[in-house]
């Protein structure tokens, strides 16, 4: 086993997913099969080999420090599920 | 048993540029709730960050500032965890290969100076706020305001280097005053502009491997850090002493109790998975764009202090004072600039401008007696225009004003009287009218002396000039 | 011919002469997705008004004198670009009700030029998938065949051109998306370099990969489009500002030698026999055009998949965790206090192959995986870069099929999440790589589905692969064959 329902469980809380039992069953034999294809990469000596986030070589993209106009209240609430005045609002966050 | 504190910093600088480090969005301070927002800043789909020159600018200040090495290549880390405040599920910040590394502050903890080291200095983006009024509507709700959110901040981490809660206060006291100096945040504690968190740990005094640390949040002003690692040090030696074990965890200081306590239960177990951002690319600085940074560095509070000492031969205490922060300095250097005799202007911008700016609660950028303006009436002071005495009242009338010192002397018929025959008159007649005082002086009662010149400058309106006053007084009065 | 069948560059001719006006064609579009659209499914939505009044300021345009190339000529885009006052929804249940505050860089750009915007474009749940079967709106279908998948994920930007619901369309393409659909659907898709086009607006998938690319009919039209979308956008920090060809002037037939290499590992046992005999054509093609051929390699293929299965779902966990129902997309409303509020509105909001590859992407970069799983795959990604680095010292295009088989049946791999992977082979490696490539109709299967070819040029080399494409084309009559709506 490379994956346990138990850290499909652990995993799917770090990703704020509510996973049906059956969802966690499913999830955990597919993803179980997905980690033993991907073992595979193993068999690649990777030693001294840099990682490569960009494919494209690509440095320092900047803007100047110039205020751009905001969108605005009303477009930045526009889609807010729950808002109060120019609030978003959501379930109490307890500190 | 006794115990040793380790304590090491964590700073949170707010970055005094226009915009946010990812957006154009202003990052002006009190505006309406989410008025400042923007698809980036909200986290909207579809948005990308385009990194904010000025903020990398100012982390290479900082970093020269503290003696880091500036790295030739950093990149920009997703730190990935879920909270209202935080629009896109993940704060972008700096995890490997920070901007800065290996820095150093020199402090002083009575009389003793001592070296803490800085581990790193990074570039990150603040989250938004989150509101919880009892004025607003009733029910278990919460409010997000996020136009603080993509605010730039550099974190500043120090080595577990202060051994006491004093060394940890100067050492935040140094950095404050560092980037306020180089003017790269208004270091506004209350507005949250420099927060600090510190972890803390406590070992027996001798041994070499530290305890177990927990991290104290929300201390935000160096009479409450001094506050919170005390109540830390002793609630961790009563732990210790009674055979029980530190548990490493996340703190809260309470201003109002002065007592930290846990946030555990409300906080689960963070895996935060950093990862490379890969909708930014990497940052690389030349040496050339060091070197430019470097060359524009204003001259900082320690070196400033050693040249009032050792160039303007200005006594330690005024050197500290003048130096404590960038306003002042400023100030004063430019006064000095004008009329090259530091000890006069020191004793004029400690006395009378400190005390007239407190008063009025106002800032030496809006001091209306300018650094010109001062310079110009300590020249007629020196040049023998005005008297000491009359110069405060000058001094006063600018600040009210704002007018030229020449202009309120001639005004207010201020200047100086240095005409033997005139000052000679008013003496005879403050002798003729206090018969007895002169008598009781000739009969050795010489401590009257100070009465016949308070009497002079009196009948004179101060302007009489003072030297000239003792000289001829002396020679009457001898009879 | 019907107006719904021209090209761009033809309805651009037509509009230019005054044949025709913009709100005529607009209206022929307009009625041709009427007559088909029950079948064929490729919309999310229908921007009918829109569109009208974009064909009328069009032709004020064109009456001016000011027209541009795409001008009036009606275009449909993938749901997955921002699109201003208009739903975007990334045919997500998350974003069912997401009216954007602004235009994508591309939509912009287009809009710009005068387009028509017909609507946005079925395609897989935040562009997870091969077939178009996750998303929250429905299956797309293949106008070649209605119980056939149109490919995915820009299934509708495909099967929308194949069933001439549109002139031309945009989709994006994170490992095949976009040339797997078009190969699918018997029509031109292109890939542009990672950063050629800018991002911005693009609902992202995973960063690294994602990049927009057209589909359109012929390869003349690919050039065209391109050329309007790509270039520097400041708002996008991986686009980059190397200066844009003009496309068009590519095209000039000429392949005289031209080296195209055969990667031998895509050139296996087992390939569809179909598939094998297209190939085996456009090769013969190729040589009567004057291009030569060269064996090759690209060693490190086998691990493609692998390595794209880790670095895009990692990428997409962190990118798809700004969908938390606060300030924007759905919100389970009767949640018990905020954690329930986030897992809730998440599971709701979530199809299944999103939910595995968030699932999948999180363990890959949690603590103590990360390592030798996300670090490891990075690593082996500068290996398949080196591969296709190492190739083009050689050669100058490189000649692949698109996808293994023709499409495949509806249903047919919806279990097997990792089947539905292995079937991304061909087009994987080239998002990997951050190259450029092109699918281009070369051929029928015995069962009447289309096959393409994919031609991959290197980075920023996407004149030549339009170039060879565009010779294959004219002497070809694939491009001109019709899905039977």
């Amino acid at each position: 086993m490379k994956i346990t329902r138990e850290q499909v469980e652990h995993v799917a809380k770090l990703a704020r997913l509510e996973l049906t039992e059956d969802e966690k069953a499913l999830f955990t034999g597919q993803l179980d099969g997905i980690l033993a294809y991907v073992d595979k990469l193993n068999e690649l000596n990777t030693d001294g080999i840099v990682p490569t986030s960009h494919a494209v070589p690509m440095e320092n993209a900047f803007r100047e420090d110039v205020v751009a106009a905001s969108i605005g209240i009303e477009k930045a609430l526009a889609n807010a599920p729950d808002r109060s005045e120019s609030f978003f609002r959501v379930p109490k966050v307890i500190e | 048993m006794k115990y040793q504190v380790v304590i090491g910093l964590e700073v949170h600088v707010q970055l005094l540029t226009n915009t946010k480090i990812f957006c154009g969005c202003s990052t002006r301070f009190g505006a309406e709730p989410n008025s400042q927002t923007c698809p980036v800043c909200l986290g909207l789909p579809g948005a990308l960050p385009v990194l904010n020159k000025k903020v990398v600018e100012y982390a290479i200040r900082a970093g020269l500032a503290t003696s880091c090495s500036i790295a030739p290549r950093s990149i920009f880390a997703r730190k990935n965890y879920f909270y209202p405040d935080l629009p896109k599920g993940y704060q972008i910040s700096q995890y490997e290969l920070p901007i800065c590394v290996d820095g150093r502050l020199d402090i002083e903890v009575d009389g003793e100076t001592k070296r803490i080291g800085i581990t790193r200095i990074h570039m990150e983006e603040d989250a938004g706020k989150l509101v919880h009024l009892e004025t607003m509507e009733a029910g278990e709700k919460s409010y997000v305001d996020l136009n603080r959110a993509c605010t730039p901040l550099l974190e500043v981490v120090s080595e577990p280097d202060m051994r006491s809660a004093d060394e940890a206060v100067a050492y935040l006291k140094k950095l404050h005053q560092i980037v306020t100096y180089l003017g790269i945040c208004d270091g506004n504690m209350e507005e949250g502009s420099f927060r600090c968190d510190a972890n803390v740990s406590l070992m027996p005094v001798g041994a070499e491997e530290f305890g177990t640390r927990a991290e104290l949040k929300n201390i935000n002003s160096f009479r409450f850090v001094k506050q919170a690692i005390e109540y830390e040090i002793e609630r961790q030696a009563e732990i210790l002493d009674e055979g029980g074990k530190v548990v490493q965890e996340t703190r809260l200081f309470d201003p109002a109790t002065g007592t930290t306590r846990s946030m555990r239960g409300k906080e689960e177990a963070h895996d935060y998975r950093y990862f490379p951002d890969p909708d930014l690319v990497p940052l690389v600085v030349s040496g050339d764009w060091i070197e430019e940074v470097r060359s524009s560095l204003p001259e900082l509070p320690d070196a400033k202090r050693q040249r009032y000492q050792a160039e303007l031969g200005l006594p330690e205490y005024d050197a500290e004072v003048l130096a404590a922060s960038r306003d002042i300095a400023d100030y004063f250097d430019a006064c000095v600039a004008l009329y090259p005799q530091a000890k006069p202007v020191s004793n004029w911008v400690m006395g009378e401008v400190l005390r007239a700016l407190k008063e009025d609660n106002r800032e030496f950028a809006d001091c209306p007696v300018t650094p010109r303006l001062l310079a110009e009436m300590l020249k007629l002071v020196e040049s023998g225009t005005i008297s000491g005495k009359i110069a405060k009242t000058v001094f006063d009338e600018m600040y009210k004003t704002g007018k030229e010192p020449a202009k309120i002397v001639e005004e207010k018929g201020l200047v100086q009287v240095s005409d033997t025959g005139a000052i000679e008159k008013i003496i005879d007649e403050v002798l003729t009218a206090n018969p007895d005082n002169v008598e009781q002086y000739r009969g050795g009662k010489e401590k009257l002396f100070g009465f016949f010149v308070g009497q002079v400058m009196k009948a004179s309106k101060g302007k009489a000039n003072p030297a000239l006053v003792n000289e001829i007084l002396l020679n009457k009065l001898k009879g | 011919m019907e107006l719904h069948e021209l090209t761009i560059h033809e309805l651009h001719e037509k509009l230019k002469n005054r044949e025709i006006s913009s709100v005529e064609a607009t209206k022929a579009f307009l009625a041709r997705i009427d007559a088909v659209e029950d079948q064929v499914k490729s919309f999310i939505t229908v921007t009918a008004a829109e569109a009208l009044k974009n064909a009328e300021a069009a032709d004020k345009r064109i009456a001016a004198g000011d027209m541009d190339v795409l001008t009036g000529i009606p275009l449909a885009l993938k749901d997955i670009f921002l699109t201003e006052g208009i739903l975007t929804t990334c045919a997500s249940r998350i974003l069912s009700g997401f009216v954007p505050p602004y235009d994508a860089t591309a939509t912009a750009r287009l809009k710009a030029r005068g387009m028509v915007l017909l609507g946005k474009l079925n395609q897989d749940e935040f562009a997870m998938g091969s077939s178009t079967e996750t998303s929250w709106f429905g299956k797309t279908r293949n106008p070649w065949n209605l119980d056939c998948i149109p490919g995915g994920s820009s299934g509708g930007s495909a099967a929308a051109i194949a069933a001439q619901q549109a002139v031309a369309t945009l989709g994006t393409d994170t490992g095949g998306s976009i040339r797997q659909p078009a190969s699918h659907c018997g029509c031109v898709g292109l890939k542009p370099t990672y950063g050629r086009v800018s991002r911005y607006g693009v609902i992202a998938f995973a960063s690294s990969l994602d990049q927009v690319g057209p589909l359109t009919r012929d390869v003349t039209d690919s050039a065209i489009m391109l050329g309007a979308v790509a270039g520097y956008d400041p708002k996008d920090s991986t686009s980059v500002d190397t200066p844009v060809p003009d496309y068009l002037q590519a095209l000039t037939g000429d392949l005289k030698g031209l080296r195209i290499g055969l990667p031998r590992e895509y050139f296996i046992e087992g390939l569809d026999p179909d598939v094998k005999k297209a190939m085996d054509e456009a090769i013969a093609t190729y040589r009567a055009l004057g291009a030569e051929f060269v064996e090759m390699s690209l060693p490190h293929t086998d691990y493609a998949i692998a390595v794209y299965y880790l670095i895009a779902t990692a990428e997409a966990s962190s990118n798809l965790a700004r969908y938390d129902g606060v300030r924007f997309g759905h919100r389970n409303q009767d949640a018990r206090g905020l954690l329930d509020m986030y897992m809730v509105s998440r599971d709701e909001g979530f199809g299944a192959e999103v939910k595995r590859r968030i699932m999948l992407g999180t363990y890959a970069l949690s603590s103590g995986y990360y390592d030798a799983y996300y670090l490891k795959a990075q690593k082996a990604r500068t290996l398949i870069m080196q591969d296709f680095i190492t190739a083009f010292e050689s050669v100058d295009v490189i000649l692949t099929p698109v996808a293994p088989t023709p499409a495949f049946r509806l249903g047919e791999k919806a279990d097997d999440p990792l089947q539905m992977y292995l079937s991304d082979i061909f087009t994987i490696p080239v998002n990997l790589a951050g190259t450029c490539g092109i699918s281009v109709p070369a051929g029928l299967s015995s069962d009447g589905l289309p096959v393409g070819l994919q031609l991959i040029g290197k980075h920023f080399g996407e004149e030549t692969i339009l170039r060879a494409a565009h010779a294959f084309e004219q002497a070809t009559e694939w491009h001109k064959k019709k899905a039977n709506i």
